[in-house]
């Protein structure tokens, strides 16, 4: 077994030997990545650091400092520490539903002090852990039985419908892809996905007569933008322009004027990606892209190399987490979604936003330094 | 060495094959979106490129500035102004728009109906739109916002150009006005410079006719604009082409002094130069003020202007038809001596009988034996019924025409009333009933269906005084153009038809026992040559004619007879015709002495000034293009 040095050795590794440890390429990548978001908002900003682009570096680096912090924090801790994390999302986002109640409107996040906390960015981390540790315990053939399937899918049930009752429809499906993406990495029988992905098709108009009207009107909007050129549709269609008058070298840095003459709309926070296409043009927009693939790359490796199956679900569950993201944001503003209200990750001005995605990368980075662990099918961690 | 669970063995492969499948499907995600970008960008890249550049480049239309209407000589009849202006940007008043009001109404008047529109306008745009709080301001009342601008936060002096009359009522319907742009303007005429605000076009008159001329060609300034509409910076900017000047055939001292003559009357006067037709004069009192429909007219100014009975409003020289009266007896002489009644010799009586029904001459028991010279200068109607029944009413008709009744003269101002001349023709046409000899025996004399506007009655003594068709023409050089005009042709009448008329009109001036003797011109050379004329505003019943005729001073000014008056002078070598018509004024003869003072006062204009300035060429064109340039 010459294959496992460091599980031969059965030991834990020390602070330092861990720091070494840290996949520091990956780290760079994503330090490049938020370099891009710092230099766009403050394109953006007219040429200025204020008032988005310093805010948003001084919170990178403490994203930093938190990602290798988390890093260091053994795997096991991170397993023992999932259900009452997910506990606490859970209650955090009972409590913004039940203020919402009280006819303070739709409100999607609890004040800290100077901290607003959003619990449904909470949940997406909560989320994966909790599943990924559930599913640990289950064999290929465990996890399709319908009444040990019961669990996990009342574990995704439960945030989705409250972050829908928000509301907040992004966000809430990327909660439902990255739950249903780790059943199905933990094995679902194919007989339980076909139905069920039929269902969902099946379930589409039904979902139509339960949607808000503006939600409502966001689809019937991306489906025909040009229908309302000069309200929900001009957004669409300025973003649009804005990416594709960027043409292969874009109009220069701090030269978009799209986004330099408030024609697009939250340029500096959904919006972001298209003022990157437009003064970076193709290649930085597609550019970009390479880069997050690349990202999932190491995501995808880091998950491959991980001993536990624990291990294993939090590194992919977060990489799709992550993916999702980008998924949506770069779709929603190319025109080929409707426009919900989700982030472009690293680029988009946002405090939590920022946060949740380098605490996503420290747990991912927790995976790769204790990629070697290995923890019995039984085990509840270090606890 | 612990155990490696053989179930995780198989988790980890199911594991391995599923993320393998993620990554593919992530992989075909990303695909997608990168082809998305390509097809945006490289495909669509230059079309969007366009969009983007409409989004960002805005033209903003720049009035050009109005060409000018100026007189024979160069004075300027219409021109541009200074508008000094108070402009509020909402999103600079510190204290909001109310505050700004309030200090601002300390220095200047601000009614309530203003501070409604203001805010009315603030709401209506985006609030860094300037509004205009005042214009057309005093000097003093600018010069004290300019002062104290420093504590008016939001407020912006501005100076404008705007129209500007200087010789107010005098000038009014020669050169009409300029006001707002209608709907139904905007409908008519395609220019863009009309939807700018505040833009002015000509309604009336001169601004009217050569709106097109004087109005100029819009600069543009190319602006970037943000998502809002504010303007970020200039790019470029085209200046506009001012309009043309309009330069016209008018004397504005012969017209001034011919707006003293007529005074308070509701009366018409036209001077035209018989070699030309050049109109040198044409004044319809009252007139009003075009200034006030620039500025912008009140209720009360406008419903004053409609309720005159003297109808400021109405350009009586062109747009008033009136029965010419004896003013048509030289015409009708013309036809006489064209039709072979050169010899006629007439001995009136008092009146005339035509079947059972008696026509009376003005004076009571008659005038004696008279000749064609004599019937003019007595202007006796029986002698011009006789005339009228040896004509009949289609030769009549012809003359008339002939010497410019009874058809619109063609001068270049809008509304043209064409007067009217009957024939045996128009009426079977109209009424379905034959002439009869009794019309045509009143159409002899002016009265019946003849109409004629004193525009009309100043070409004819024009056309009689000349020999040559003449037609009014008011406006000699439009930019560097010379306008044109018809080639004067002799008229078809006999020369002695021409001298004999003449001959004519000059005793009713200048000898004794003619009607206008009291009023003839005494200094020699300037000697004038006339015809008088009363144009019925009522019939006079048999019933008042046995009890005795009233005396017009007896009625009521509406009801009163019009006294009309046609002349040309210098009797020998005639050089201007000149017409003057007062409403319900014939007694007294005011309209005689009017033309005579407005004719001699003509023939007196500074000679050195007139031969500069009275070229019948177009070699003048080069000095009036420079001057209208600088």
């Amino acid at each position: 077994m010459s294959s496992r040095p460091y599980a031969a050795q059965r030991r834990a590794l020390s602070v330092s030997e861990k720091l070494l440890e840290i996949n520091w390429g990956l780290v760079l990548l994503i330090a490049v990545i938020a370099t891009l978001g710092f230099a766009m908002l403050y394109s953006v900003a007219g040429g200025h650091f204020q008032p988005w682009a310093l805010p948003q570096m001084i919170r990178f680096v403490v994203g930093l400092i938190l990602l290798v912090a988390i890093a260091m924090v053994d795997l096991r801790v991170w397993m023992a520490a999932a259900y009452p994390l997910y506990g606490v999302a859970l209650v955090l986002l009972f409590g913004v539903e039940i203020a919402g109640k009280m006819g303070l409107g739709a409100q999607r996040w609890i004040e800290l002090g100077p901290l607003q906390l959003q619990p449904s960015e909470l949940m997406k981390i909560a989320l994966v852990l909790a599943l990924a540790r559930y599913l640990h315990g289950q064999s290929v053939e465990e996890v399709s039985r319908p009444l040990r399937l019961l669990i996990p899918l009342g574990m995704i049930a439960v945030p989705v419908v409250l972050v829908l009752l928000e509301p907040n429809l992004g966000t809430a499906t990327i909660l439902a892809l990255d739950g249903t993406s780790l059943l199905f990495l933990a094995g679902l029988s194919w007989w339980w996905i076909a139905p069920t992905f039929a269902a969902v098709v099946g379930a589409v108009p039904l979902a139509w007569q339960h949607m808000h009207d503006y939600q409502k009107a966001r689809v019937l909007t991306f489906l025909n933008p040009s229908s309302d050129a000069l309200g929900a549709g001009w957004n669409i269609s300025q973003a649009e322009i804005a990416i594709g008058s960027g043409g292969f070298a874009g109009k220069g840095f701090g030269q978009g004027t799209q986004s330099q003459l408030d024609f697009l709309p939250e340029k500096h926070t959904d919006f972001i990606y298209t003022s990157i296409g437009e003064e970076f043009g193709f290649i930085g927009s597609a550019g970009l892209l390479l880069l997050f693939a690349l990202v999932i790359g190491f995501g995808i490796r880091i998950a491959m190399a991980s001993r536990s199956q624990f291990g294993r679900l939090v590194a992919m569950g977060l990489t799709l987490n992550f993916f999702f993201y980008i998924m949506i944001n770069a779709a929603m503003v190319m025109g080929l979604m409707p426009v919900v209200g989700i982030p472009m990750p690293l680029i988009s001005y946002g405090g939590t936003a920022m946060l949740t995605v380098m605490v996503g990368f420290g747990l991912l980075m927790s995976v790769h330094v204790h990629r070697q662990v290995e923890i019995p099918r039984h085990s509840a961690g270090l606890m | 060495m612990p155990v490696f669970d053989r179930k995780d063995k198989s988790r980890y492969a199911t594991f391995t094959r599923r993320t393998l499948l993620m990554t593919g499907a992530m992989g075909s995600v990303l695909a997608v979106l990168a082809g998305r970008l390509y097809q945006l960008q490289i495909l669509e890249g230059e079309e969007f490129a366009t969009r983007a550049e409409d989004n960002r480049v805005s033209e903003r239309l720049i009035a050009p500035l109005r060409g000018r209407i100026v007189d024979r000589f160069g004075v300027e009849l219409a021109t541009n102004r200074k508008n000094y202006r108070v402009l509020l940007v909402p999103e600079q008043a510190a204290e909001g728009v109310d505050a700004a009001l309030d200090t601002i109404s300390r220095l200047i008047v601000l009614g309530e109906h203003d501070r409604e529109r203001i805010k009315h306008d603030v709401a209506m745009n985006k609030k860094f739109v300037a509004v205009t709080v005042a214009e057309n301001m005093s000097w003093e009342e600018f010069a004290r916002v300019n002062l104290h601008l420093p504590y008016l936060s939001g407020m912006q002096p501005d100076v404008g150009e705007t129209r500007s009359y200087p010789f107010g009522d005098e000038m009014s319907h020669i050169l009409g006005y300029v006001s707002s742009v209608s709907e139904a303007d905007k409908a008519r005429d395609s220019d863009p410079l009309l939807d700018l605000p505040g833009f002015r076009i000509g309604k009336e008159g001169i601004e009217k006719a050569f709106d097109a001329e004087v109005r100029g060609t819009a600069g543009a300034s190319r602006v970037e604009v943000n998502a809002y509409g504010r303007v970020i910076r200039e790019l470029g900017f085209r200046p506009g082409i001012p309009g043309d000047d309009v330069w016209l055939t008018v004397d504005q001292q012969v017209q001034h002094y011919a707006s003293e003559c007529l005074g308070q009357e509701s009366a018409a006067c036209a001077v035209m130069d018989v070699a030309n037709g050049d109109v040198l004069a044409l004044v319809s009192t009252p007139g009003f003020d075009p200034n006030l429909f620039n500025v912008g007219i009140s209720r009360t100014q406008w419903d004053a202007l409609n309720d005159n009975d003297h109808k400021p409003m109405l350009n009586k020289v062109l747009q008033g038809a009136y029965p010419p009266g004896s003013t048509f007896k030289p015409a009708m002489a013309m036809a006489a001596m064209d039709n072979g009644l050169e010899n006629l010799e007439v001995v009136c009586t008092g009146s005339l009988t035509l079947g059972n029904h008696e026509f009376h001459c003005w004076k009571k028991g008659g005038h004696g034996r008279l000749d064609l010279k004599g019937g003019i200068q007595h202007s006796c109607d029986v002698f011009f019924y006789t005339v009228a029944m040896h004509l009949g009413i289609d030769r009549m008709h012809d003359a008339a025409i002939k010497l410019g009744m009874g058809q619109p003269t063609g001068i270049e101002l809008p509304h043209e009333n064409g007067g009217f001349i009957p024939s045996a023709e128009w009426k079977m046409r109209k009424y379905h009933v034959p002439w009869q000899q009794g019309e045509t025996l009143n159409t002899g004399i002016g009265q019946g269906y003849v109409l004629a506007t004193p525009l009309q009655l100043c070409t004819v003594a024009a056309r009689i005084a000349s020999g040559n068709a003449v037609t009014p023409r008011i406006t000699r050089v439009v930019g560097r153009e010379a306008q044109q005009r018809p080639v004067l042709k002799r008229l078809d009448f006999s020369d002695k038809a021409f001298t004999t008329v003449q001959q004519g009109m000059g005793m009713v001036v200048n000898d004794p026992g003619g009607t206008a003797y009291a009023y003839r011109i005494a200094e020699p050379g300037y000697e004038m040559a006339g015809k008088t004329g009363t144009a019925q505003v009522r019939v006079i019943t048999q019933a008042e004619r046995e009890s005795g005729v009233k005396k017009d001073t007896q009625l009521p000014w509406k009801l009163r007879d019009h006294g009309l008056f046609i002349a040309f002078a210098p009797v020998q070598a005639p050089r201007y015709a000149c017409c003057v018509v007062v409403e319900h004024g014939a007694l007294g003869h005011p309209q005689v002495q009017m033309a005579r003072d407005i004719l001699l006062f003509t023939q007196q204009r500074d000679p050195v000034k007139m031969q500069a300035a009275y070229p019948l060429n177009a070699a003048a064109l080069d000095t009036n293009s420079g001057g209208a340039n600088g």
